[in-house]
């Protein structure tokens, strides 16, 4: 196998196994369009990288924490919901990204690579940045499942019963974040969502305890990944999409036999 | 009674944008007690709640608690996605509690082997007692209920308030309640806090229910109406909880009196 289809593959199921367990708390909080908003701000934080010359993850990394955050402060305005909040930040900040890019010398900068990933392209001193943002994310979501599970069944419950609903929300998002930065490269900004979302709602139909949820959830996106590369390779089709629709297939597969074993159980 | 006092609410006042929900509110609950809140929608009940559970800072007045007070919270619902995979058992277990406290938190509420069960097939009224079984599983002095037979059938509702009591003995914990069942309120409760952003009058609940300010609030007719109300809003589990609180008024209640009987 070539080094560079190794080299993808294996960036492809790092971010897959972390997104696994967190894809599975988002569907769970429903913050799906949460997920798309600090998504969509990574090409915001790649423009900016590029403006300062540091490394895009850095900003990538940066300006999605700090939409998360106005977020956060700006919950629960009285004149704003929640969802247009999300609209708003996240088409604003996607705009704003395109924007500041094409002010770049176009032939320099490969938009696509940004908006629907390049995952062949990943070089050995990617794979340690994916691998070690996966280590951290997985790291963070394990020490704190069960008070991420609290929050997620009840905040107010979890606060009275003295889980720091604050900090763990903190931390969610910057996971979310740390994943974003991490996913770009594999499926790109566009596509980041999809990963979260549709191995863990894939996962559910044959998932009886959270646990079982996020691990199927994980194994279920490396199946994607490699499914993905590969048609990517054979039908020279682009390697996100092609992820994705793996992911999607495989989504529709398990939910269209969950539903047959679930009425056989009910019967 | 010269028990213990667990909590202390004194002449707290909160406002959310300018709008005032609790104005110069006090109450107390000693261990042993049951005291239960009752009043209109948008009295600020739940608001009084938060103070109760440190959730809420009042703007004026304090909140004390007895120092290292140990509270169990139940609170109105769960909003729990379908989407989670959630046993009830594992819900239990999230606060941290072993699996033989959990079994027996069960046991104590009536629901003995129901541990495998998803939280999402519960019944309103297993629902309720999962609920009251987390909140045991604190070890509580004081045990802070929001409603708690929303979503229960007449029958489970007596049960339940039953059950209720039973706790408060078994646990020599105080109970601060809220509840829209006046006849409960009146047989079972040891103090009735009348609210509606202040608090109209409090007492012995045959000392409330003959006050006119409360009567003023309820009205005759309702306070005899309110198990036919309850029973006509059993399944419509969107508006539990709305019972009393449309009504707050004798005027308001008249016309709907007409056509429930």
């Amino acid at each position: 196998m070539a080094d560079f289809l190794l080299y993808a593959l294996l960036a492809g199921c790092g971010v897959a196994v972390a997104a696994g367990p967190l894809g599975s708390l988002i569907v769970w909080q429903r913050l799906a369009y949460f997920g798309d908003t600090l998504a969509h701000s990574a090409l915001l934080g790649a423009a900016l990288g590029l403006l300062l010359a540091v490394d895009p993850w850095l900003t990538v990394l940066g300006v999605a924490v700090a939409i998360g955050t106005i977020l956060a402060l700006l919950q629960g305005h009285p004149q704003l919901n929640t969802d247009s909040l999300l609209g708003i930040l996240s088409h604003g900040s996607l705009a704003l990204g395109l924007v500041a890019i094409s002010l770049f010398d176009g032939a320099r900068i490969d938009l696509n690579s940004y908006l629907f990933g390049d995952l062949l392209a990943v070089a050995p001193a990617d794979l340690w940045l994916i691998a070690a943002m996966t280590t951290v994310v997985l790291a963070g979501l394990a020490l704190c499942w069960d008070a991420l599970l609290a929050i997620t069944v009840h905040p107010e419950l979890a606060a009275v019963n003295g889980r720091p609903v604050t900090r763990l929300r903190l931390l969610l998002m910057v996971a979310v974040a740390m994943l974003v930065a991490a996913a770009m490269k594999v499926v790109g900004v566009l596509l980041v969502t999809a990963l979260l979302i549709i191995p863990a709602n894939a996962a559910r139909p044959w998932s009886r305890t959270p646990e079982q949820m996020a691990l199927l959830a994980a194994a279920l996106g490396v199946i994607a990944v490699a499914a993905g590369l590969a048609g990517s390779w054979w039908l020279d089709t682009p390697t996100g999409p092609s992820i994705v629709t793996a992911a999607a297939l495989l989504f529709v597969l398990s939910y269209s036999s969950g539903q047959v074993a679930g009425r056989g159980q009910r019967a | 009674m010269t028990e213990e006092t667990l909590l202390e609410v004194d002449n707290a006042s909160v406002a959310f944008a300018g709008r005032t929900v609790l104005d110069q509110v006090s109450l107390r609950v000693r261990r042993g007690e049951i005291v239960t809140v009752i009043g209109p929608n948008g009295a600020g009940k739940t608001t009084l709640i938060k103070l109760a559970l440190a959730l809420q800072i009042p703007a004026r007045g304090r909140v004390w608690r007895r120092p290292g007070l140990r509270v169990g919270y139940m609170p109105q619902r769960l909003h729990t996605s379908a989407a989670l995979p959630l046993t009830v058992e594992r819900f239990l277990r999230l606060g941290g509690a072993s699996r033989a406290a959990v079994v027996e938190a069960l046991v104590e509420v009536g629901l003995p082997e129901r541990g495998a069960l998803p939280l999402q097939s519960a019944s309103g009224g297993e629902l309720q007692r999962v609920l009251l079984a987390q909140a045991l599983l604190r070890t509580p002095d004081l045990l802070v209920l929001d409603e708690p037979v929303q979503g229960v059938d007449l029958a489970g509702q007596t049960a339940m308030y039953e059950l209720i009591a039973e706790v408060r003995n078994r646990h020599r914990c105080g109970v601060l309640m809220i509840s829209h069942d006046l006849h409960w309120v009146m047989a079972k409760t040891d103090h009735v806090v009348c609210l509606n952003q202040h608090v109209c009058c409090e007492g012995h609940p045959e000392q409330v229910g003959n006050d006119p300010a409360y009567r003023a609030l309820f009205g005759d007719r309702f306070v005899r109406n309110v198990a036919l109300y309850q029973h006509h809003h059993d399944h419509r589990h969107d508006l539990h909880g709305d019972v009393v609180c449309q009504h707050d008024t004798p005027a308001a209640t008249a016309p709907k009196d007409d056509n429930h009987g």
